[in-house]
Formats: C-alpha cells, sequence, structure tokens
C-alpha cells in the first residue's frame, strides 16, 4: 500500500561548476518529501527550494522517469542508482528512505565518464564504442527480405532481447573498481551474436568494438561482478563471457 | 496563402508507387554536394538521418539529451502495427488503412494514410535486418498481439520494451553513419530558430546546452523530428525534456500549426499522486489484452474503498460494474484510447472512483480472471488436466510475468503496490499529439525546404491516434517516405553549393535567440519556471483536456493570455548563458508552451463538433458518445502566426476528401 508520509532529510550533494574546476560535497536540509515522491522527484523540490532563495540549482540527468532512456544516473550513498535492487534512479522512491536520514548524492565516478557539471557526466563514449560497429551493416533505404523468412528460434530470441535491454546507464562502469566497460560491451555484442542477422560480421564487430572500449581509457574486467549487481535491467555477466568467446574466437581467425 | 496537400491524382492502392517513379532523383555524385540538418533523433529523425546519410547526402544530426538512444521513443511500450497478416485473421493494407482512418475519428488524409499501411509491412522487415529482438513464438516466427480500435492481431512487439528496441535499431542504423562520417552528430544542442534565406530554410541556430554557444548550422533542407507537445500539460507520459519549441519555432517563422487541439489521452496510466509530482506513467495499453476494467456497481464500496475500509478484492463479482464490457459488448477492454478515457471520466465523475487521495480519480484494472484463464491453459497444455488452485494460478502468475513483467515490475515500483495480487489502480492521462506542424503529401511544411516527421506533423492520425501506430508512423517517415520526397525537393539544389553562415539572415536569428535569453537571465522576477509551466498546466487540463466546452475555453483563452504576461513579468532564471544551466532551457520551452496553450484553446473553440480525442461537451448524444459534424468540420484545422499575439493567428481549412473510406458514425458496440 502507498505510505503517503512525509518525511525531513539532510542532503550531501557534490557540486561542481564545470569539468575544469574541482568539485565540493555541500549540504542541504530538505523538510516535507513525501515518500510517494521519486528520488529525482525529490530532487526537483530541492531545485524549487534553491531557486526560490535564489540560489544555482542542482544539475543532474533525467528524462524519461520510467527507467528506460538510461539518462538518470547518480551515485546514492555509495551505491550506483541508489539501494534499490534493479531499479534506475528515477524509479527509486523515497519510501526507501527514513524520517531524518543524511542521503550522500555523486556523479558517476570514472575516468572515461568526465564530470561536466554537479551531478552530470560525459558518456559519450559509449556512442564512440556503439559507432565502431555495435550495428548490422543492412541499407536503412532499401527493400530487405521478408522478416519471417529467417526463423530465430524462441530461446534465442529471448536472450537477445535480454541483452538487447541494456539502456546503456553506465552503472556497470560507475560500479566497477576498474572502471570497465565490459558489461555494456559485451551486451551490445551478445545482442547481434545470438541472432542470425547479426552473424555475418560478428568478427569485425567484437574486434573493433573491444578495440574502441580500449581506446577510450576504460579499465579491464577482473571478474568481480559488481556490475552485475548494480545493473538495474539485470543484465547478466554470461554476457562477458559470450563477448570474450566472441573476441577469442575472432582472434584467431 | 492556400493549403496545397499536393495529393497525388490516381487510385489511392497505386498513388504511392506511380507518385515516386516521377519524384526527381539526385544522382549519387551529387549528394556529398548537400547538406541537410535533422532536427531530432527519436524514430523519426533517427531513421531519416540514417537513411539519408546512408544516401550519401552530408547530414547534421542534434538532440538535446546526451545520446541519441534516450530520445523519447524509448519509453513505447505496447507495439508497432503492420499490416503483415502472418496470423491468418484477415488483415490487409485496406484494413489497415481502414482502421486507421476510422480510429482517427474521419479527420486524417486517405492519402498519406494509405501509404504509412503500405509501407508498414517493410518497417517490420527492415526492424528485424537490423537485429531488432521482436518477440517470437515458438516455431521462431514473429509474435503478434491486438491493440485497442481493431479486431486482427497485427501489432509486432518486444515484451512491454517496444519503443526501445526500434530506436535501438534506428539508434544503431545511425551510429554507424556516423561511424562512417556520414552523419555528423550533435548531442545535448538545442534547436533554438531556424534560418530562411529567400523564402527558404536554409539552417538553424542551435544553442550548446554544455557551452551555451550560440551555434549556426546551415543546410540546403531541414528535417525537423522533435516530437510530440503532451508536456503542455505538465503532467503527462511524456519524457521531461519533451517540448514544442523546435516545432513553434517555425511555426513563428512561417510554418502553419495544425489541429493543435487534437491531444490523446491515454486510459491506463498510474493516477497522481501527489502535488510535487513531475510525471505520470503509462501502463501500456497491451495490458487491456488480459486486464478486465471496472468499478464498484455500488456507491458505497466505492466510499468504503477511498476511505481504505475495503479492499478490492472483498467486492463479490456481481457488485463490480465491468463498464467497458457492459457499454461496448463487440470491443469491450480494447475499445479506442478516447472511449475508454471518456468511459472512466465518466464513472469518476458520477462518483465511482476508487483513488484514496483528493482527485478521488481512479478505476481497477484487473488481471485475476487472466491469471486463472491461463494458468489453466498452460496446466493443460503441459498434460496437467487436473492441476490444482495453486498450480493454476502459480502458472497463470508465470504467463503474466513473461508477457508484461517489467510493466508490473515498474508498477510495483511506483505505487507499492502488487498488481500480480491486488488489482492495478489506473486513470486516463495526457499521451500524444496528434496535431502538429502542417505538412503536405511531402511532409513538406508551409516553409519551403522544412520537412516534419513523427509525432511533431499532424499528418496520418486524425483526431485520434490508435495504439501502435505512431511508432509506424514515425519510422515509415523517416525510412520509406522523407528519403524520396527530400530528394526531389533537392534535386533543384545541386548547384547551389555550401549556405553561408556569416549572412544578414543568420545575424538576425541568432541576435533573435540572444534576445530571448538575456531577457530571460536579466528579468530578475520572483517565480521559479516550474511554477509557471504547472500554473500552464492546470489551466490546460481543467479547461483544454478531456472534455472541453465554450465557456471553459473562452477561460482558458483569457487565462493563459494572462500568465503570459505574468511570465515575462515575474519569472526568475538563475545563472548565465555560457554554461550548461537547466533553468535556462526550461524558461525557453515553457515560453514555447504559453504560446501553444493558447492556440490549443483556441482550435479546440472554433471546432464545435466533438471527435476523437477532442470531446466538446455541446456535441454528444443521449448515451455520452461523440457527435461529429462531417459537414461543416471535416477539414484540417492550420493556423498561421501573425505576431505576438496568439489571439491574431489565422485559421486555413485543408477540406479532408473520403473517397475510398465511406464516412460513418464511429461504433464500437
Ligand atoms: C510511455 C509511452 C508509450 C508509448 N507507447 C507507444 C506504443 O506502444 N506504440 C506506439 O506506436 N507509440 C507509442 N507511444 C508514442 C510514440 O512513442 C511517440 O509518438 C514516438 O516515439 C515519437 O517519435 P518521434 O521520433 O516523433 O519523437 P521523439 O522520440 O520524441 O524524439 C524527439 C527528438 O527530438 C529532439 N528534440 C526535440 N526538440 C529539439 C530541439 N529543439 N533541438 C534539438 N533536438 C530536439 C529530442 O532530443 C529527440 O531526439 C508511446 C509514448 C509514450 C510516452
Ligand atoms: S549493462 Fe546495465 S548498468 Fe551497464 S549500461 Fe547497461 S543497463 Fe546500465
Ligand atoms: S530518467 Fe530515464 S531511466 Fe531514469
Amino acid at each position: 500500500m502507498a505510505s503517503n508520509k512525509n518525511i525531513n532529510i539532510t542532503l550531501k550533494i557534490w557540486r561542481q561548476k564545470n569539468a575544469k574546476t574541482k568539485g565540493n560535497i555541500e549540504t542541504y536540509k530538505l523538510d516535507n518529501v513525501s515518500t510517494d515522491s521519486s528520488f529525482l522527484e525529490m530532487l526537483d523540490q530541492l531545485n524549487e527550494q534553491l531557486v526560490g532563495n535564489r540560489q544555482e540549482p542542482v544539475a543532474f540527468d533525467h528524462d524519461c522517469r520510467e527507467g528506460i532512456c538510461g539518462m538518470c544516473s547518480l551515485y546514492i550513498n555509495g551505491q550506483a542508482h541508489g539501494p534499490a535492487h534493479k531499479v534506475t534512479t528515477c524509479q527509486l522512491h523515497m519510501r526507501s528512505f527514513k524520517d531524518g536520514d543524511t542521503i550522500y548524492v555523486e556523479p558517476w565516478r570514472s575516468k572515461a565518464f568526465p564530470v561536466i557539471k554537479d551531478l552530470v557526466v560525459d558518456r559519450s563514449s559509449f556512442d564512440r564504442i556503439q559507432q565502431a560497429g555495435g550495428f548490422v551493416s543492412v541499407n536503412t533505404t532499401g527493400r530487405t527480405i521478408d522478416a519471417n523468412a529467417t526463423p530465430v528460434p524462441k530461446h534465442d530470441a529471448d536472450r537477445a532481447f535480454e541483452a538487447a535491454a541494456c539502456i546503456g546507464c553506465g552503472a556497470c562502469v560507475a560500479s566497477c573498481k576498474n572502471g570497465s566497460a565490459m558489461l555494456f560491451v559485451g551486451a551490445k555484442v551478445s545482442q547481434y551474436a545470438l541472432l542470425p542477422q547479426g552473424k555475418v560480421e560478428a568478427t569485425q564487430r567484437v574486434l573493433s568494438m573491444v578495440r574502441q572500449m580500449d581506446e577510450e581509457g576504460f579499465g579491464n574486467c577482473t571478474n568481480t561482478g559488481a556490475c552485475e549487481v548494480e545493473c538495474p535491467k539485470g543484465i547478466s555477466l554470461e554476457n562477458i563471457a559470450r563477448m570474450n568467446r566472441e573476441y577469442l574466437f575472432a582472434s584467431v581467425k | 496563402m492556400a493549403l496545397d496537400s499536393k495529393i497525388p491524382a490516381g487510385d489511392i492502392s497505386r498513388k504511392w508507387t506511380d507518385y515516386k517513379d516521377h519524384l526527381k532523383l539526385v544522382a549519387p555524385n551529387n549528394r556529398p554536394k548537400i547538406d541537410i540538418i535533422v532536427v531530432g533523433t527519436g524514430l523519426a529523425g533517427a531513421s531519416a538521418a540514417a537513411s539519408l546519410g546512408e544516401m550519401g547526402y552530408n547530414v547534421k544530426a542534434f538532440c538535446f539529451q546526451d545520446s541519441p538512444r534516450r530520445a523519447h521513443s524509448i519509453a513505447a511500450q505496447g507495439g508497432i502495427n503492420a499490416a503483415k497478416n502472418y496470423q491468418n485473421d484477415g488483415d490487409s493494407t485496406f484494413r489497415l488503412f481502414y482502421d486507421t482512418i476510422k480510429g482517427g475519428d474521419y479527420r486524417a488524409r486517405e492519402a498519406n494514410v494509405h501509404r504509412l499501411a503500405e509501407v508498414s509491412a517493410n518497417i517490420i522487415d527492415q526492424c528485424v535486418a537490423q537485429g531488432v529482438p521482436f518477440a517470437r513464438d515458438y516455431g521462431g516466427m514473429l509474435d503478434n498481439r491486438s491493440f485497442g480500435g481493431t479486431q486482427v492481431q497485427r501489432t509486432f512487439y518486444a515484451a512491454g520494451q517496444t519503443g526501445q528496441q526500434l530506436l535501438l535499431g534506428a539508434y544503431s542504423s545511425l551510429s554507424r553513419q556516423i561511424g562512417l562520417g556520414r552523419v555528423q552528430m550533435y548531442n545535448r544542442h538545442e534547436m533554438l530558430d531556424i534560418v530562411k534565406v529567400d523564402g527558404k530554410a536554409r539552417g538553424i541556430i542551435a544553442r550548446n546546452l554544455i557551452t551555451g554557444e550560440l551555434e549556426r548550422h546551415s543546410a540546403h533542407a531541414v528535417i525537423i523530428a522533435s516530437g510530440g507537445y503532451g508536456n503542455v500539460y505538465f503532467l503527462s507520459t511524456n519524457a521531461m525534456g519533451s517540448n514544442v519549441t523546435a516545432a513553434w519555432k517555425i511555426h513563428k517563422k512561417g510554418a502553419h500549426f495544425a489541429n493543435p487541439c487534437y491531444v490523446q489521452i491515454h486510459p491506463t496510466c498510474i493516477p497522481v499522486h501527489g502535488s510535487n509530482q513531475s510525471k505520470l506513467t503509462l501502463m501500456s495499453e497491451s495490458l487491456r489484452n488480459s486486464g478486465r476494467i471496472w468499478v464498484p456497481k455500488k456507491k458505497e464500496d466505492a466510499e468504503a474503498i477511498r476511505a481504505g475500509k475495503m479492499k478490492p478484492t472483498d467486492i463479490k463479482e456481481d457488485d463490480r460494474d465491468y463498464f467497458l464490457e457492459r457499454r461496448y459488448p463487440a470491443f469491450g477492454n480494447l475499445v479506442p484510447r478516447d472511449v475508454a478515457s471518456r468511459a472512466a471520466k465518466e464513472r469518476c465523475d458520477a462518483g465511482f472512483g476508487i483513488e484514496n487521495n483528493d482527485t478521488q480519480e481512479g478505476v481497477y484494472l484487473d488481471f485475476s480472471s487472466e491469471i486463472i484463464n491461463k494458468g489453466k491453459q498452460t496446466a493443460y497444455a503441459q498434460g496437467n488436466h487436473h492441476p490444482s488452485d495453486e498450480e493454476v494460478i502459480k502458472l497463470g502468475k508465470a504467463w503474466i510475468e513473461e508477457k508484461y513483467g517489467n510493466l508490473f515490475q515498474m508498477y510495483e515500483q511506483i505505487t507499492a503496490d502488487n498488481p500480480y495480487e491486488v488489482p492495478m489502480k489506473i486513470y486516463p492521462a495526457v499521451h500524444y499529439t496528434m496535431g502538429g506542424v502542417w505538412v503536405d503529401y511531402n511532409l513538406q511544411s508551409s516553409i519551403p525546404g522544412c520537412f516534419v516527421a513523427g509525432e511533431a506533423n499532424f499528418s496520418d492520425h486524425g483526431a485520434n491516434r490508435l495504439g501502435a501506430s505512431a511508432l509506424m508512423q514515425g519510422l515509415a517517415d523517416g525510412y520509406f517516405v522523407l528519403p524520396y520526397t527530400v530528394s526531389d525537393y533537392l534535386a533543384n539544389e545541386i548547384r547551389t553549393g555550401t549556405i553561408p553562415t556569416n549572412t544578414a539572415e543568420f545575424d538576425a536569428a541568432e541576435a533573435n535567440v540572444k534576445g530571448q535569453i538575456d531577457g530571460f537571465l536579466n528579468n530578475n522576477g520572483t517565480k521559479t519556471v516550474d511554477h509557471f509551466h504547472k500554473k500552464l498546466g492546470h489551466i490546460m487540463w481543467n479547461k483544454v483536456g478531456m472534455g472541453r466546452n465554450e465557456q471553459g475555453l473562452t477561460e482558458a483563452i483569457a487565462e493563459i493570455a494572462a500568465l503570459k504576461a505574468e511570465f515575462y513579468k515575474d519569472v526568475f532564471v538563475p545563472g548565465t548563458a555560457d554554461e550548461l544551466n537547466t533553468e535556462l532551457e526550461k524558461a525557453l520551452r515553457v515560453a514555447d508552451f504559453i504560446d501553444l496553450g493558447q492556440l490549443m484553446a483556441r482550435d479546440a473553440l472554433q471546432r464545435k463538433e466533438s471527435c476523437g480525442g477532442h470531446f466538446r461537451e455541446e456535441y454528444q448524444d443521449a448515451e455520452g458518445e461523440t457527435l461529429r459534424d462531417d459537414e461543416n468540420f471535416a477539414f484540417v484545422g492550420a493556423w498561421e502566426y501573425q505576431g505576438d499575439d496568439i489571439n491574431n493567428e489565422v485559421l486555413h481549412k485543408e477540406e479532408l476528401k473520403y473517397e475510398y473510406i465511406k464516412i460513418a458514425a464511429r461504433n464500437y458496440k
């Protein structure tokens, strides 16, 4: 049942004017937060308070607020997307907190995701990895064969879908002690590796994507598994294993 | 200026094919000499940019998010229609065409809708070729489900994440073009004006949202694919950044804005919880395949539920009013969205709402019968002909989870209720906008060289969009229509050469944008941008919402004008122009929403009939169904900007002719 309570909290938020300046933690008190609010609605409320006091609001990334666009980020009390399991920051609700709580809010921490301002980071390295090969080279203006001409076993389609469900949020990178992007890249590689349409370019794809990933400054995977634990979409470590197999196979080809 | 829809002559089933055969082409060696700007990289923009890049044009694409993959299209849940007839249940191009025209309450263009139905099948082929993992059956074939307003199964889906998978497909094609250097992508850039030279669209002014810099970009054609304007209501199912600015800016420079009052209210959203709420969340319409909608039959029961003294599960079957099944036996829970939304409002207005808050609005969407049905089915299919009740329920829940798992999870996350155990609470909310920039058959606006695609244009949906048709339209426009029609326009541009940006036209447009930005930053008012946006939303929902009447609309027009004056006088925007400034971004968008809101009310006021999503309370029959006036209102209402005062905009009418579908009352009984 909906809880319908109001709580008072203290927020410790990372403020950083821009990429060039140093940041620091600022403390804010916020009263009357409805436990039915989402975490981002709570930040909206803080921002209304700040702007009302003629102060600068806290910049943070968000858009869909439905857990699907991958735009929201945030380290909350030291955890990517906060304490709830398999949940994005926008879907985290204030009923996960108690009256009087102090909450730490920080941006994703990773060399490959530089801070732009306050809680906003630059994740365009993910785009560049995908541009390096995360696609099927099909002519988007032409006609192609009938969609049912190539049956896809349900099991494969389902697993490809599970891999494709990655929202590109970067929590995996942010929660990895090495700053590795293997879960994200593994998910992409797996999606195409599992479908007949993606097979033709599989070798080239995995080599290019992995090369780009390394160039972007992401760290190595040491199988700690923190990424899987913090991934809001439950992307499984199997995808990393599949990518490694694909990579090995491609390298010896 | 008269409206020329440029609909080609000839039989409807041959129009597009014949027309395409006669469109001008640009030879491959000339394409690299031509620049195209695409504003927006949702389904419509990403597919257009990828296709035009593939053809060899120089494309520059813009989006305000940090990556094209995050466009609002990503949130679409239910599915995409296509006339494939894989199910052999009687579907065809004609039937999709027919359903869409009827679903649009006979206020859409026949020629456009037929073309949409024709290319729909190609879209699925295209997406599968890209590696979009649609749902499959055990034989490896694509699976389908049905959506409101149809009696065939033509909706293709990927769990409750169809928009995500389609957008990621288009994004991957776009990424390929970016990788190849044929598309230059400008993330975190917002288009704030269009630049016209000699009457033609020749470029844009965009603000780099990180540095605040105003940039000039020139091109031989500009495509606007900036999505819908539902956020004019503040609360809607749209992503927070969705806005009307790009569309409104071209409107101010001469593009007519058509049917702004046509807003779709979606029946199955999670009800409002409180005053700090920032948006409403949709529960996909596909849930209506399995859920039954009801409220208590007795007022006492509804009151007891609202007071928290009774639970929905305490109410006996006989005491439940399955009002859609009662009123519309032929379509039942699958009536179109406008019908379902109004029926829910009617019950709540009559005092049967179940939500325990000050609105008292909400109805149940109940999965308990489906859990039992599907549980039994699965048990039988497994050879178990005498399953226990627990087994049935367990199997039924598993079936539901497979089909709708992510939606159920989302619902629980937001409400803290478990929908496997208690019915969902739902209520209608603003969802999709059928109005938009007026375009001709080529998807060209009334500014030559400025094309508009996807939800940002008005073209294919009439007064009421059927489910699963917006994704279809976005991809049809981008993959299969614009590549032809934009090329036809560009065939005359191969000798133009690069368009310089150091001209008086670019100077003026940039100065205009700069003036607006400085105006906000120096305003020194006392109220936040959201304060005004919420106020606007309040007026819109109450007076230009699910039901409209002459008095309310007249009041809304005056109230919005007053709000506009107050906004410019009293808004406070902190920070500076040369940095990431989210309050400034919002202020620029809300300014355009305010103008648009007033135009929506004016459009709704002149349309003295009820059709689809536009319900004028004065025009209804004895049973509360919509009364259309085909004699006087079978037209597209396209507004022409006349300066700051929206009251001066001039209405142009494009008459709608139905030659292939007999216009009839829409009946879902
Ligand atoms: C929750 C939800 C569920 C839905 N489910 C379905 C469904 O099941 N089936 C269906 O058919 N439809 C569905 N819809 C509708 C459908 O998703 C949208 O109509 C469609 O995706 C719109 O696509 P688009 O490409 O036109 O615009 P969008 O996807 O909104 O893209 C707009 C683009 O424009 C950019 N942009 C906007 N303004 C500017 C500017 N000024 N400068 C630069 N860039 C700008 C944005 O960054 C973005 O890239 C759903 C909608 C919602 C909200
Ligand atoms: S793998 Fe998970 S954590 Fe990483 S980007 Fe994808 S959804 Fe986010
Ligand atoms: S805002 Fe889109 S996933 Fe959180």
